[in-house]
């Protein structure tokens, strides 16, 4: 067993934990976590792929490497915005919940 | 030895997932989500990863966990209205969950020897571009399309999160963290951090060129400091209608906009740089973007207008 298995092995734990968090999370921000969760799976397996990509002198292949500094910055900002709607949905109806039998006439001023 | 130490820290990651995933209190989860990207980032190091480690541990975790936790501590008096599915259909989940699990580490495992890579021919051009790092190199020189499109992107999710403000707010002031409140470990906290934080980030910014650092550790570590300000309520929360806040949000972007579109006439493509000149472009462009990303990140992080400008 190698470090860059036992790192695949937790990479694709996380990937499976954050999904079922999604799905059994009945609070829309306890699905918005466990999504990160998920998101932090997936960068975690682009790892695996970039360090067995090691050669020429570096530790990884800085391609991916580079991909998933741009994936987590992307993971940010979706996850802001999925917080503001949520917040904003909060506000409108008093339940933070994406249940569509709830009455949605909250106060607009 | 290491062997062993890989082990401890996958083990702890799972564990602290399925804490995060499966503790009662939000808030709770929340805290461990942010230990848990704090390991992750060390899993990067493992990796050999240290560009991706710092962004880990600033964005992924840190700025993330602001957000989430300032998220969490307002919704909590609603926490508790929704029930929990019922047993069969966690065990129906878990099981799903499991199967893609064992699928993924499967592939995972299985991929062809020896592995593809591309490591090569980015070390093969580095020298042209003057950098030392090569994740500063294919995020600047090689896919610096992406790059540019991803600093949009962080500005039209910013435009999407203050959308969300009500009409009779538009341009008026975010609201902070209901838990504020003057403290004095933080108040001190926050006048004394900031300008070692400002001078690491402004040395992450730097030194993104030829070592681990760059334009987004060094922002995430200005919006980080800045954040704290706001917390400890040492600096103001900015109107977002304030010009010179929404100059500052585009100058990034744009002056590397600018620069791709020189590029044109200097070197015949788009973000292509002129010979001899490209580190001193990258380097500008970079300082400019630390900036704006540090803004736009906290600005993200504070969520829409909430208060008319005027008190």
């Amino acid at each position: 067993m190698t470090s860059a298995g036992i790192f695949a092995f937790c990479a694709t734990s996380l990937v499976g934990l954050g999904l079922f968090g999604v799905i059994i999370n009945p609070q829309p921000l306890r699905k918005i976590v466990a999504f990160n969760v998920i998101g932090n799976g997936v960068f975690l397996l682009f790892g695996v792929v970039a360090h067995r990509g090691a050669a020429a002198g570096l530790g990884a292949d800085p391609v991916p490497q580079a991909l998933v500094i741009t994936g987590i910055v992307v993971a940010f900002s979706a996850t802001a915005l999925a917080v503001a709607l949520l917040l904003r949905l909060a506000k409108q109806t008093q339940l933070p919940t994406l249940a569509t039998d709830v009455d949605t006439d909250g106060d607009l001023s | 030895m290491a062997l062993a130490f890989d082990m401890g820290l996958a083990l702890l990651v799972l564990v602290l997932a399925a804490w995060t995933i499966r503790v009662q209190d939000t808030f709770s989860a929340v805290l461990a989500f942010v230990a848990l990207g704090l390991l992750v980032a060390l899993i990067w190091v493992r990796l050999l990863s240290v560009d991706v480690a710092l962004t880990e541990a600033a964005i992924g975790s840190g700025v993330t966990g602001a957000l989430l936790l300032g998220a969490a501590a307002r919704l909590r008096p609603t926490e508790s209205a929704i029930a929990p599915p019922g047993a069969a259909w966690c065990t129906v989940a878990g099981v799903l969950c499991a199967i893609i699990t064992a699928g993924l580490l499967a592939i995972a495992l299985l991929l062809p020897d020896p592995a593809p890579t591309l490591a090569p021919q980015a070390m093969a051009s580095l020298p042209q571009s003057g950098l030392g790092n090569p994740v500063t190199g294919v995020l600047f020189v090689y896919r610096a399309l992406d790059t540019l499109l991803e600093k949009v992107v962080l500005v039209l999710a910013l435009v999407g999160v203050w959308s969300l403000a009500l009409d009779h707010v538009w341009g008026g002031i975010p609201a902070l963290w209901p838990a504020t409140r003057p403290d004095s470990t933080l108040t001190f906290l926050a006048e004394l951090l900031p300008p070692v934080g400002l001078l690491l980030g402004i040395y992450m910014c730097w030194t993104g060129a030829d070592h681990p650092g760059g334009a987004f550790q060094g922002g995430a570590l200005l919006t980080a400091m800045w954040l704290l300000g706001l917390l400890a309520g040492v600096r103001a929360a900015p109107a977002t209608g304030r010009l010179s806040l929404r100059l500052l949000l585009v100058a990034g972007p744009m002056l590397f906009l600018v620069i791709g579109l020189t590029g044109f006439a200097l070197a015949g493509a788009f973000l292509a740089y002129p010979a001899g000149y490209a580190k001193a472009l990258i380097v500008v462009a970079e300082a400019a973007l630390t900036l704006s990303i540090g803004v736009t990140l906290g600005l993200l992080a504070v969520g829409p207008a909430e208060r008319t400008r005027s008190p």
